[in-house]
């Protein structure tokens, strides 16, 4: 198990290293004078020079891959051009939405599509099936952007004055401010550096610091703002899952074995749950590591039209901006993001096939 | 004995032609319900997209201010659900920019159709080139395609079509061309591992024995065997390729105003979605309807094709 696991995190060096040139070169192909885009198309040459040492853009290229390799090592992405201000802090700041938003859209496909799917495994051609198989093809072929506008405009619009009113952007009601939960403990944090980065991470997970610190007035306005994007950003991976589920357990469902544990009188709901959904998890779980990258797509759009300062939004603003330290930073995390869900989900496989161990 | 030859073998090459590979599978994909359903969507979406400037009452484009009595943003007016008489007929609404909502969903149907097609064909023809050196030749050429293949997997394929239309500039063009250029890994995969299964077998071998070229060997012999998948992924591709294509024109990436395409006319709307949600339902259903089509015909296709990928 180690040593497949320790196969695995090398096998993974290279495309992560391949990641890091890729958005390095994508970054500085990007047409346009960042110095003219920035300062405005009337800087003047002595201006642009200064701003070119300032942020070593006039070093030849390969010297400034090689300083940005290191600096990325340590854990330094440089400063925004456009904002001036660390990339690092700027992700402190924008990460936690995208990851609280992909984490809540994540709950609900798995929440929905495995039961969904099994379900209609079970009852097979029956009306429930279809309908969710339906549901399911309709789910994958809606623009996440045109569900989440429609969604905005029922929740917030035709359900207005009833309970079920939601609001239609933002991640906090005006007024409402979260207090981190280091604070409301008393904890003595420092003023930067490592720590304070990773703490203040966590306190802008509003549902989680709200939660720790039983600040529920807090919690329901988060969540109440979370739900619409989060129920967007879902249907995806949720029929995905959903589809997933149920073939997968149509293959397994029809399997000796499980006819044997059914003849030695097993109740169904074990029969299902145990014997034939383990066997079946394999496939559900890669198409949920693949959907995890799609995620950070979907948010792209999903944080536009719902108008949180996510790290989709922050990115598509950066592209647009030619700020290629944010373009840089963003994309390798959301890059490397997606090789760890997949190394997770290889190790994984081992947890749910032992045999897997075996090879 | 030989008498009886004659009418068994007509029999049996009238047999061996109604069960060809070809008619069995097309026999199959008519048996699958979603198939159906998907072809005929599609059906009415190429007629629409041919017959389009018949059907569409208006100009895609025509601005009717001074030519109908009709307002900004005006919501759909059908006679036949009780709109005045002497209003003028618009089945969809009008736009902010005073035009017919209908017409340029008709027309829309081109575009998304062209984007599709065009799309997935120059993937899958670069995909197939990439896959079958890969999987032929082997050794590290096939090692350096496979990583650069996975480094352009590893990015999420939308997030990547944004960088790509980031340098190459906005605009359809490019927009198909960054979604084309994401969608190249997928059928070099497939194609790889359609060479790979069988370029060991005997009849490749004697092929190869017989004096064939290595090109005679790989276009005639091998990659005849990557058609089914291929067919089965570019069809469900095709839906993937005009979802990309209208997130892209929905951010103001991809086709720009006038042009009716309907991510670009979701985008330039989206504002409006409290005020005239009309403008942003009909493009949506447009986009959902047509990827909607080829989703199914590929699901359909599939089965028929490859059972052993069946969905259930």
């Amino acid at each position: 198990m180690i040593q497949y696991s320790i196969r695995r995190i090398l096998a993974s060096f290279p495309v992560l290293l391949g990641i890091l040139i890729a958005t390095f070169v994508l970054a500085r192909l990007i047409p346009g004078d960042p110095c003219k885009a920035i300062l405005g198309e009337k800087a003047t040459q002595e201006v642009c020079a200064q701003f070119a040492e300032r942020y070593g853009l006039n070093k030849p290229i390969y010297v400034q891959l090689g300083i940005y390799m290191g600096n990325v090592l340590r854990g330094d992405f440089g400063t925004s051009i456009r904002f001036s201000r660390p990339v690092t802090t700027i992700l402190v700041e924008r990460l936690p939405t995208t990851v609280e938003l992909g984490l809540a859209a994540m709950t609900i496909a798995l929440l929905v599509g495995i039961p969904a799917g099994i379900i209609s495994a079970i009852k097979r051609n029956s009306i429930l099936d279809v309908v969710t198989m339906v549901g399911a093809n309709i789910g994958v072929s809606m623009p996440v952007y045109w569900l989440g506008l429609m969604l905005a405009y029922l929740f917030a619009l035709v359900l207005k004055d009833t309970p079920f009113w939601l609001p239609p952007s933002g991640r906090l009601s005006p007024g409402v401010t979260v207090v981190p939960f280091f604070q409301v403990f008393g904890w003595p944090v420092p003023e930067a550096g490592f720590w304070r980065g990773i703490l203040d991470f966590i306190a802008r997970l509003y549902l989680f610091n709200s939660l720790i610190t039983g600040n529920w007035t807090v919690f329901k306005d988060a969540l109440t703002h979370l739900i619409l994007p989060a129920l967007a950003l879902s249907t995806i991976p949720m029929s995905i899952i959903a589809r997933m589920t149920r073939s997968s357990m149509l293959e397994v469902l029809r399997l000796d074995y499980i006819r044997t544990a059914r003849a030695k009188g097993l109740i169904e709901r074990l029969v299902i749950l145990k014997h034939a959904l383990r066997n079946a998890l394999l496939p559900i779980v890669t198409v949920v590591g693949i959907q995890v990258g799609n995620l950070f797509a979907g948010a792209v759009l999903t944080e536009t039209i719902f108008g949180l300062a996510g790290v989709g939004s922050i990115l598509f603003e950066a592209i647009t901006a030619r700020d290629f330290p944010i373009i840089q930073a963003f994309t390798v995390v959301i890059a490397i993001g997606y090789v760890i869900i997949n190394l997770l989900v290889d190790l994984s496989y081992v947890f749910i096939d032992p045999r897997i161990r075996l090879e | 004995m030989t008498s009886a030859s004659a009418p068994i073998s007509v029999r049996a090459v009238r047999d061996y032609r109604a069960n060809s590979l070809w008619r069995l599978t097309l026999r199959r994909i008519f048996r699958q319900r979603p198939a159906i359903i998907g072809m005929t969507l599609l059906g009415i979406l190429v007629f629409c997209a041919v017959f389009a400037p018949v059907i569409a009452p208006y100009d895609p484009e025509a601005v009717l201010i001074g030519v109908e009595n009709v307002r900004r943003r005006e919501p759909p007016c059908i006679h036949l659900l009780g709109c005045p008489k002497d209003r003028p007929q618009h089945l969809m609404g009008i736009d902010g920019n005073v035009r017919d909502v209908f017409s340029r969903i008709i027309f829309g149907a081109r575009i998304s159709l062209f984007i599709g097609i065009s799309t997935v064909s120059f993937a899958i023809l670069v995909g197939t080139i990439l896959g079958a050196i890969s999987g032929y030749v082997g050794g590290w050429v096939d090692l350096v395609i496979m990583r650069i293949l996975d480094v352009l997997l590893a990015f999420p394929s939308l997030l990547l079509a944004i960088a790509i239309v980031t340098v190459l500039g906005r605009g359809l063009q490019n927009a198909l061309l960054a979604i084309a250029i994401v969608s190249i890994p997928v059928y070099a995969r497939v194609v790889r591992a359609s060479v790979l299964s069988v370029k060991e077998n005997a009849y490749v071998l004697a092929s190869r024995a017989l004096g064939g070229s290595h090109f005679h060997v790989l276009l005639r012999r091998i990659l005849p065997n990557a058609i089914p998948p291929l067919i089965v992924q570019g069809t469900l591709g095709i839906g993937t390729a005009i979802l990309d294509a209208a997130a892209l024109s929905f951010l103001g990436l991809g086709a720009q105003p006038p042009t009716p395409e309907w991510g670009t006319m979701l985008g330039t709307e989206r504002n409006q979605v409290f005020t005239a949600p009309h403008l942003v339902f009909f493009p949506g259903l447009a986009i959902m309807i047509t990827v909607l089509s080829f989703n199914l015909l590929g699901d359909g296709l599939r089965d028929a094709i490859d059972p052993r990928l069946k969905q259930g």
